[in-house]
């Protein structure tokens, strides 16, 4: 089961080079339209996604927590969320427990940052905090975890800066196309433009509207299905679905938006943050599959807390269609796991000790 | 001729490659049970530092529960006794332990005023924590030497395995009776 991000990382690797295609694509035909030489496009292209990366890479948690306004606690500031995060660190085999972070925000939501896994934090904003009980605390820290433990926050780092170039350049590209003027035809002889300029031009405009659409799309496709393998593995964690499926439920009843929140740090949340009560996003435009799917999922494991169960719950909900676990993770966990199934009574919402 | 040693030598490569990949995985399984042990073996000496200073809150407070408070000290000294490396002894001994403890955080529903303190109430989620760290680390342990002893026992690492001298690890089980109940701690 620990042998997932293997198989993941191949198709990661698909994506990322799919949606470098379409940059360097872009940047190819913006070369050779506005300097009539495609590689200096392309160097463009190389240099503006150089720069976003390097960014990303050394600076993005930095970046993201600030701008979240999220503050570093240590144990005795809150010894509960502490030591739930240490419990799921020890569940997940991470090597090292990650920073905490508390968010003063009343709205619910947590995510997690970090490029690799000594170096990672999680967040979680001050409303959730309050409204979870223990089990449903586990449950959230299990996911964000294994969003770490999973290369996830590297990848959607990665997918976004990518994201982020290819929309950038079209955008300003477009621009100085519609309302710039011609670029470097006024200065080219008037040779062989024509028909080539004209072809170049349309391929050129219709990458700039296309791409950004396509690039968005996968980023989605893969931000879902990341936040599906998540939900599994927390269930495996915590041996508890239960407990993840009713924090769920708490933060979709809740209708706040996170301010703090951007469209590029979205995916790293456990919930959509823009998301509107009542108001069901588009499935292709969403970084998360809806949220009562994800609880009836983990409400339909049936005893089991392993991917297989996950993956069968899956199949379940969708009723037909491919699984979400990719095959080559569930043939190695394919051992079955209980999962805990001792009742939590209503005057005891903290199942505090676990049956071990 | 020529093709024929190529043939042979291409095989012979394929057999090492086979040999180094299978047994690096092994050392990798190995590690990471060794690991995972230790990780087991921190949670447990957290516990025996934090039954002293339960039992130093709880004295003044439970006037009739010697003998609860004595298994305890008694469960802990046995488990502290045992050497580290012996799974199986040391998995039973914690188990008692374990029972020892969720009794004794049982009758604590009879002193209300010891669950008013906040010595006491800080104490017990350090506790009640240290008790998932404990099962969670487990748990994760026991996938471990699970994945360990599939690779051992698998055709075709097995025989490599063997020839290697790997030994399966032990699984750190549940051995008490008792302690198969989820203990149960009231919180609220």
């Amino acid at each position: 089961m620990w042998e997932q991000i293997r198989s993941n990382r191949i198709r990661s690797v698909v994506l990322v080079i799919v949606m470098g295609i379409f940059l360097f694509l872009i940047g190819y035909f913006i070369g050779l339209y506005f300097f009539d030489s495609g590689i200096a496009g392309l160097l463009i292209a190389l240099i503006i996604w150089a720069i976003m990366t390097l960014v990303a890479y050394f600076q993005g948690d930095r970046i993201l927590l600030a701008s979240a306004g999220a503050k570093k606690i240590s144990h005795d500031d809150h010894p509960r969320l502490y030591n739930i995060v240490e419990e799921m660190r020890i569940a997940s085999g991470l090597p090292k427990t990650p920073d905490i972070y508390i968010i003063d925000d009343t709205s619910l939501n947590a995510f997690a940052t970090g490029r690799d896994p000594n170096k990672c934090a999680v967040a979680i904003t001050s409303g959730l905090l309050q409204q979870l009980n223990r089990d449903e605390l586990q449950g959230v820290m299990a996911h964000e975890l294994s969003h770490i433990k999973n290369r996830d926050v590297l990848l959607m780092a990665m997918v976004s800066v990518l994201l982020g170039a290819i929309v950038m350049l079209s955008w300003y590209a477009s621009r100085i196309m519609i309302f710039g003027g011609g670029g470097s035809r006024r200065n080219s002889s008037s040779g062989g433009g024509g028909a080539g300029q004209a072809i170049i031009m349309v391929i050129a405009l219709v990458l700039m509207i296309m791409a950004p659409i396509f690039a968005q799309l996968i980023y989605f496709a893969v931000s879902r299905k990341r936040e599906y393998l998540a939900d599994a593995s927390a269930a495996l964690y915590t041996r508890y679905p239960e407990g993840l499926a009713s924090a769920l439920e708490k933060l979709g009843a809740s209708a706040r938006q996170l301010k703090s929140a951007n469209k590029a740090t979205a995916p790293m949340y456990i919930i959509n943050p823009f998301r509107k009560k009542g108001l069901s996003a588009g499935e292709l435009t969403s970084t998360h599959p809806p949220i009562m799917e994800r609880i009836r999922i983990l409400r339909s494991m049936g005893g089991g807390a392993s991917f297989v169960d996950y993956d069968k719950a899956y199949r379940h909900v969708h009723k037909g269609g491919g699984g979400v676990i990719p095959a080559a993770t569930m043939s190695l966990s394919g051992t079955s796991y209980q999962a805990i199934t001792t009742e939590t009574s209503d005057d005891e919402p903290d199942r505090l000790t676990r049956e071990s | 001729m020529d093709i024929a040693l190529w043939v042979i030598l291409g095989i012979l490569a394929v057999l090492v490659l086979f040999f180094i990949l299978t047994y690096n995985g092994l050392i990798r399984l190995r590690n990471q049970v060794k690991n995972a042990w230790a990780q087991i073996d921190v949670q447990l000496k957290r516990r025996y530092d934090l039954i002293p200073n339960l039992m130093e809150t709880v004295r003044g407070y439970m006037k009739h529960e010697r003998e609860t408070m004595e298994a305890v000290t008694n469960a802990r000294n046995l488990a502290q006794r045992v050497p580290g490396g012996s799974v199986g002894a040391r998995s039973i001994a914690e188990g008692e332990l374990s029972s020892a403890l969720s009794k004794l955080l049982a009758v604590v529903e009879n002193y209300p005023d010891l669950k008013a303190n906040q010595n006491f109430l800080a104490l017990q989620e350090e506790l009640s924590s240290t008790e998932n760290k404990i099962s969670f680390s487990r748990q994760y342990y026991n996938d471990s030497v699970l994945n360990f002893n599939n690779k051992i026992q698998m055709f075709p690492s097995n025989i490599i395995a063997s020839m290697s001298g790997f030994k399966i690890g032990e699984f750190f089980e549940v051995t008490v009776a008792t302690e198969r109940e989820a203990p149960r701690v009231s919180f609220s």
